[in-house]
């Protein structure tokens, strides 16, 4: 280990992120009393011990420290607040466990994941247990409380059943289950009667299985429902053990818990015999999906079961196929005959196949690049025997072997092993290589892994950009060239979600600047809004012709701008003007008429009185309209349409007084329908008056006259 | 699952089979109609009107029913920020659990035939100064160059082409490493604006499909006819129960015969059918000469073909029947007449008696407004002592509620005093030879066929494109509204086509606000002109012909009910 730590790790509150994470030390926190004007530091390493950061702790009283999901690290202090840092000791935010733990105080706290997210469970100075099962979508859960509990549990642990996150305690020599609304006792199967009292628990990696270690050093274990006792053993040690681990690897049978005291490491399984290790120096257990993590002063060691693979190949005098074609290839090295003789016992079984498979396998199991070496050259050897042997297996593993060998070096300092990095993921291990600013080893992976430039390359130079974007000792200026340099016109490169960044760090200026090389206006338009330079984001959207856009910018403004102001911005934009007409045409007819008003468009407004004479039921009202409408047309100086609506209002009076006349409907007959209406039932003398008072050309009234029905009234009329 | 559809212009078979639909309904506000299903999914034009349906359908729901349903939104071509925006000021934003879109944009109709569907398309560029469907146009685009390659050349004429393009290549911009290295299908992309030619569509088409179009209308390919024509005739029955039920026909080129005559000249229709009738029947003869197993096999094996070879032709015999009883008619010799007077520059500026008539005797607004909008556009407007007369005789005869209307058809232009006292229609005319007296109707040799004498505007543009090109006609195409331009988009090296001797180039011609099936049929023609050189593909928002697109342009107003 580099980090060359002067306390012992006992004196320190220590929290190491599982899948290699890195570790948080809060020191002096111990000894406060002692000086109280030294300040506890809050350091964080690589897995590797390189300091990543180191600040002074300033805030309360802290409990406990834990790692989120996404390597953020949780402090959660003695009030209940839990401070949120990233990887290099900058603040992020903090949120609150809730009164009750503001009042009661925070007694222990423990940092859980599950498949929703990271958790915080707490323990208050009351005894009761408050949990958050995500940070990042906060729903605060008062557990129920235990009956007649009056001191501390003497262990607890999260436990997640069916997507239910529950708590188990022990109180002396009871158990109890807590889940959202009751509390129950609970006893595991194969319980030795004479136990006593439980000391310690231990939950798995994958919340599979519990281990119990109780005053008389029995430890029990099965699986975490209680349904099942898996062994159990005795151990004749009679203080609990300082950290109780489960060491197992998916998908195996063999289970096992490692105990930590003082000096002394414990395997126990299910097995009558234990192993046991001295431990030189003050040691911490990191449990991880396949084994555990074991850190000290001076070393990082990794415990865990030796996968089948690997022990077939190295068992002394194994037979097994992979260990026959490794000794085969040795031999071939040598030019010794005997290679032939292994290759030909292999093949007579017909193993050659499996013989490779097992050492790529085992290959990936292997930390030593040497071993890996010699594995992955013995199955390229026992390859050439095989008719068409798929190539993908053996090439697949070079490449992740390379990716670990460079991530596990010590300064990059991410040891994970093979099944921990294909459970992680190698766009998360992207990411934490992101978060970890080594952008230029995330690169590298992405183009030796010919991963497609969105998904990779420019994914990091995104990060890059943004992490660029927060440097203040740098002007604008350069910062903006800078970014531009490096990304040009790298596809999938999102320049406004960098500007975003930038505009968070409050750098609005910057953020422009970036918007800038923003090809799509599209994306340029949200930022501009939220940075209040809604005139920007209207022009934008008005450029990318998409006229969706165009609506939100116009009704974000409306909401953001007084309405004259509002009218003026839209008045120097004519695209956005007619779609906002469209907008009230449908939404809001009385704007409508603001609009034309203001832009003295006598026209539309005339056109506008018509339309809406349409929508009054009365006759007065529809002549009102009307009027406006003349009033408006001659404003317009459109004579033809004034005289004509003009004629309208009077044909409408006439209409009214024929129908009252005549008893028998009228209105809204053509003009040409009123007239043979009338011939038709002999009013000849009003047609006639009509035919004057509207000036109806000879021509038409010639054939009205003559035929009288040619102008068959309208099926309206003749209801 | 429900499915519920908006415009149901979207072939849901296929889905339908795949995710078990169980119902598909059009949207009407109110209630939902009754069915048994958890989801249901709303297919959608992002239009406003369509969201209120929508949210009206979702609050009347929600109170009823006990087994909660899912509701799933899904907008056609494209989401849109601002109806999701007003779904939630209606408070049921929430209520929908996904809220996706459906890309499509140019919809397949034919083997050369895309088209947007896009109704509102003119009225919403032209009226409205709305260039929303411009927008989805360019994205179609877009998506037909990602699929068929970057089109190297584009030219255009018009504002909205000028939009079009301008989009595009910022999109082109907006997405630098996608660099295509697809081989280009087409070499050419010529964007029209329906507002360069104002005219074609005005007239009446006169070929078969043009007509069959004008008479009862083709929608999405299928075509409702009066079923007594097609009444099964059968010995015994006499034709006592005749169909009630408008038959109802697809048309495409799929149909062997329809594809031989849909783009004919009506006229030479007549003489392909009879042709046609005597080859089935002399097929259906040869049974008598089949002798041996062999033969009788290989008959009975060309049967099903010979047998909707035989119904094809009956229903297009038919077809023809009803359209010669309304061609023969009087009164559409008149109007075609006057239609023909006018587009070959006779006597256009004064008051027509033709139309006059008409207005008297009330026959279809729509006519006559289609009359005298041609009279307009074919005299670069009219006098004002005329355009007043018609629009008085027009107000007067039909309600004064129509002043709306021709306020928006002189909006478009379609409509319009004479201002500068020239009228430049014969100068138009006469150089892009639009007026060809020596048509031949059966064996044609010029696109003029299709309006038996008028070539159309829009398709001679294309033609001259092509061959000589445009720089041939600067004069008249600065007479013609908007401007031409032309684009190159750069193709990687490996992409640029060596053209073979004798091989055609493709021209995709995009119609933005409509494009008539007379003007297809032109396009098609020059297709397949032995010496032409080039292909066409056409594209459109919306296929037209005079009667829908004057009435996409209509104001409806209802008096209200008293």
């Amino acid at each position: 280990m580099e980090w060359g730590l002067r306390e012992e790790l006992r004196d320190c509150l220590v929290a190491a992120a599982p899948y290699g994470g890195p570790i948080a030390l809060l020191r002096n926190c111990a000894r406060r009393e002692k000086s109280p004007g030294a300040r506890p530091l809050l350091d964080t390493f690589s897995a590797s011990g390189l300091l990543l950061a180191s600040i002074p702790w300033k805030s309360g009283q802290v409990v406990q420290l834990g790692w989120t999901a996404s390597e953020d690290l949780l402090c959660i202090q003695e009030d209940g607040t839990v401070l949120i840092y990233n990887l290099f000791c900058e603040f992020k935010r903090h949120f609150s466990m809730g009164n009750e733990v503001l009042q009661n105080h925070v007694l222990e706290a423990k940092v859980f994941h599950t498949e929703y997210g990271t958790g915080v469970a707490i323990l208050t100075g009351a005894h009761r247990f408050s949990l958050a099962t995500n940070i990042d979508d906060l729903k605060l859960r008062r557990m129920p409380e235990v009956p007649g509990l009056q001191k501390p549990p003497s262990c607890w642990a999260v436990l997640s059943q069916d997507r239910v996150t529950i708590v188990l305690l022990a109180v002396g020599q009871d158990l109890y289950l807590l889940d959202n609304t009751s509390c129950s006792v609970v006893t595991p199967p194969g319980m030795s009667p004479s136990a006593g009292a439980y000391l310690q628990m231990a939950v798995s990696f994958n919340y599979r299985c519990l281990a119990l270690f109780t005053d008389t050093g029995y430890i029990w274990m099965g699986l975490a429902t209680l349904k099942e006792k898996l062994c159990e053993f005795n151990s004749s040690i009679r203080s609990p053990p300082k950290q109780m681990v489960w060491c197992m690897r998916p998908r195996s049978r063999q289970r096992a818990v490692v105990m930590a005291w003082d000096r002394q490491l414990m395997v126990v399984g299910n097995s009558t015999e234990c192993i046991q290790f001295v431990l030189d120096e003050d040691s911490y257990l990191v449990p991880e999906l396949d084994g555990v993590r074991i850190l000290s002063r001076t070393s990082h060691e990794f415990l865990h079961e030796i996968p089948e693979a690997s022990q077939e190949i190295f068992k002394i005098a194994s037979m097994a196929p992979g260990a026959l074609l490794l000794e085969a290839q040795k031999e071939y090295e040598k030019e010794s005959q005997k290679a032939d003789e292994y290759l030909r016992e292999i093949k007579d079984q017909k193993l050659l196949p499996e013989a490779v498979s097992q050492c790529i396998e085992a290959a990936g199991y292997e930390h030593e690049p040497e071993t890996q070496k010699s594995l992955l050259r013995a199955a390229s050897f026992g390859k050439c025997f095989i008719d068409k042997f798929p190539p993908e297996s053996f090439v697949r593993m070079c490449q992740d072997l390379r990716v670990l060998n460079a991530i596990r070096d010590y300064q990059i300092g991410i040891p994970l092993t093979f099944t921990q990095y294909k459970r992680l993921t190698i766009e998360v291990l992207l990411d934490r290589l992101v978060l970890r600013r080594l952008y230029p080893l995330a690169i590298r992976i992405c183009e030796y892994l010919r991963l497609s430039e969105i998904q990779g390359v420019s994914r990091i130079l995104a990060h890059w950009a943004c992490y660029k974007v927060q440097q203040k000792d740098k002007s604008d200026e350069e910062v903006a060239y800078a970014i531009n340099q490096k990304l040009g016109d790298t596809p999938g490169i999102s320049y406004s979600e960098i500007a975003a960044r930038a505009y968070d760090c409050g750098r609005p200026e910057l953020a422009i600047k970036l918007l800038e090389y923003e090809p799509r206006s599209g994306e340029q338009v949200p930022l501009l809004l939220k940075m209040k330079r809604s005139k920007l984001a209207l022009s934008k959207a008005i450029e990318s012709g998409d006229t969706d856009l165009v609506y939100t910018v116009v009704l974000h403004l409306k909401n953001e701008l007084n309405r004259g102001t509002f009218f003026m911005t839209l008045q120097n934009q004519p695209v956005a003007l007619s779609l906002y007409r469209q907008f009230c045409k449908h939404q809001e007819r009385e704007t409508l008429k603001d609009l034309y008003n203001q832009d003295d468009n006598h026209q539309e407004l005339g056109n506008f009185h018509v339309h809406s004479s349409y929508s009054e039921k009365r006759i007065e009202g529809r002549v009102g309209a009307l009027q406006n409408a003349v009033d408006e047309y001659y404003k317009a100086k459109n004579e033809f349409a004034a005289k004509a609506t003009e004629d309208q209002i009077k044909l409408l009076r006439l209409q009214r007084h024929l129908q009252e006349d005549f008893d028998k409907p009228y209105l809204d007959l053509s003009l040409h329908d009123t007239v043979s209406t009338l011939i038709l039932d002999g009013h000849h003398k009003k047609a006639e008056q009509l035919y004057r008072d509207f000036k109806i050309p000879d021509k038409r009234w010639v054939r009205e006259g003559s035929s009288g029905c040619t102008g068959v009234p309208a099926s309206r009329g003749a209801q | 699952m429900a499915a519920h559809l908006s415009s149901g212009r979207v072939n849901l078979t296929a889905l339908r089979e795949e995710h078990e639909v169980e119902k598909m309904f059009t949207l009407k506000p109110g209630r939902l109609p009754q069915a048994d299903v958890k989801n249901i999914i709303f297919f959608v034009r992002p239009k406003l009107e369509l969201m209120d349906i929508i949210a009206d359908n979702v609050l009347r729901e929600d109170r009823g029913r006990s087994p909660q349903r899912d509701f799933h939104i899904l907008f056609v071509p494209r989401r849109s920020l601002l109806c999701e925006q007003w779904l939630k000021e209606q408070g049921v934003l929430g209520s929908f659990i996904h809220r996706e879109q459906y890309s499509l944009d140019l919809i397949p109709f034919d083997g050369d035939l895309l088209s947007m569907e896009s109704e509102s398309a003119f009225k919403e560029c032209y009226l409205e100064s709305d260039q929303t469907s411009l927008y989805h146009a360019a994205k179609g685009l877009m998506t037909l160059q990602a699929l068929y390659g970057t089109i190297p050349q584009i030219f255009g004429k018009g504002e909205c082409a000028r939009h079009v393009a301008n989009m595009m290549i910022r999109m082109k911009r907006e997405f630098p490493g996608s660099q295509n290295s697809i081989f280009p299908v087409f070499d050419t992309l010529l964007l029209l604006d329906r507002n360069v030619d104002l005219l074609t569509p005005l007239a009446t088409q006169l070929t078969y499909e043009g007509l069959i179009d004008e008479i009862y209308g083709i929608q999405n390919t299928y075509v409702k006819l009066p079923p007594e024509k097609f009444a099964p005739k059968k010995q015994g029955e006499g034709g006592k129960d005749l169909p009630t039920e408008p038959k109802k026909l697809q048309l495409n080129s799929a149909e062997e015969l329809y594809a031989e005559i849909r783009d004919k000249n009506f006229n030479a229709v007549g003489s392909v059918l009879s042709k046609k009738a005597k080859i089935i029947s002399a097929a259906f003869e040869e049974r008598h000469h089949a002798k041996t197993v062999g033969e009788i096999k290989q008959f009975v094996s060309q049967l099903p073909h010979m047998q909707a070879a035989r119904s094809s032709l009956a229903n297009h015999t038919s077809i023809a029947e009803l359209i010669k009883d309304i061609t023969t008619s009087e009164d559409f010799f008149d109007n075609l007449t006057v239609e023909q007077e006018f587009m070959s520059g006779i006597d256009t500026d004064k008051v027509n008696n033709y139309i006059e008539d008409c207005i008297a005797q009330k026959h279809q607004l729509i006519k006559i407004l289609r009359l005298v909008c041609l009279q307009s556009v074919c005299n670069s407007g009219l006098k004002q002592k005329v355009l007043d007369h018609y629009k008085r005789e027009i107000l007067q005869t039909y309600g004064y509620e129509h002043i709306l209307t021709l306020n928006n058809l002189e909006k478009a232009g379609l409509l319009k005093p004479q201002t500068s006292g020239r009228n430049n229609y014969p100068t138009i005319r006469k150089t892009l030879r639009l007026w060809m007296d020596d048509v031949n109707e059966q064996n044609p040799n010029d696109i003029s066929y299709v309006y038996s004498g008028y070539a159309p505007l829009s398709v001679r543009l294309a033609q001259l494109l092509a061959r000589p090109g445009w720089r041939s006609i600067e004069e008249v195409l600065k007479m013609l509204p908007g401007p031409h331009f032309e684009e190159r988009q750069q193709l990687p090296t490996g992409l640029q086509k060596k053209r073979q001797h004798g091989e055609n180039r493709v021209t995709l011609v995009f119609f933005l606000g409509g494009v008539t099936y007379a003007e297809i049929a032109a396009l098609r023609f020059l297709s397949q002109m032995e010496d032409g050189g080039t292909e066409y593909v056409i594209a459109t928002t919306k296929l037209i012909n005079g009667t829908t697109w004057i009435k996409s342009l209509m104001e409806k107003l209802e008096p209200p009910l008293a």
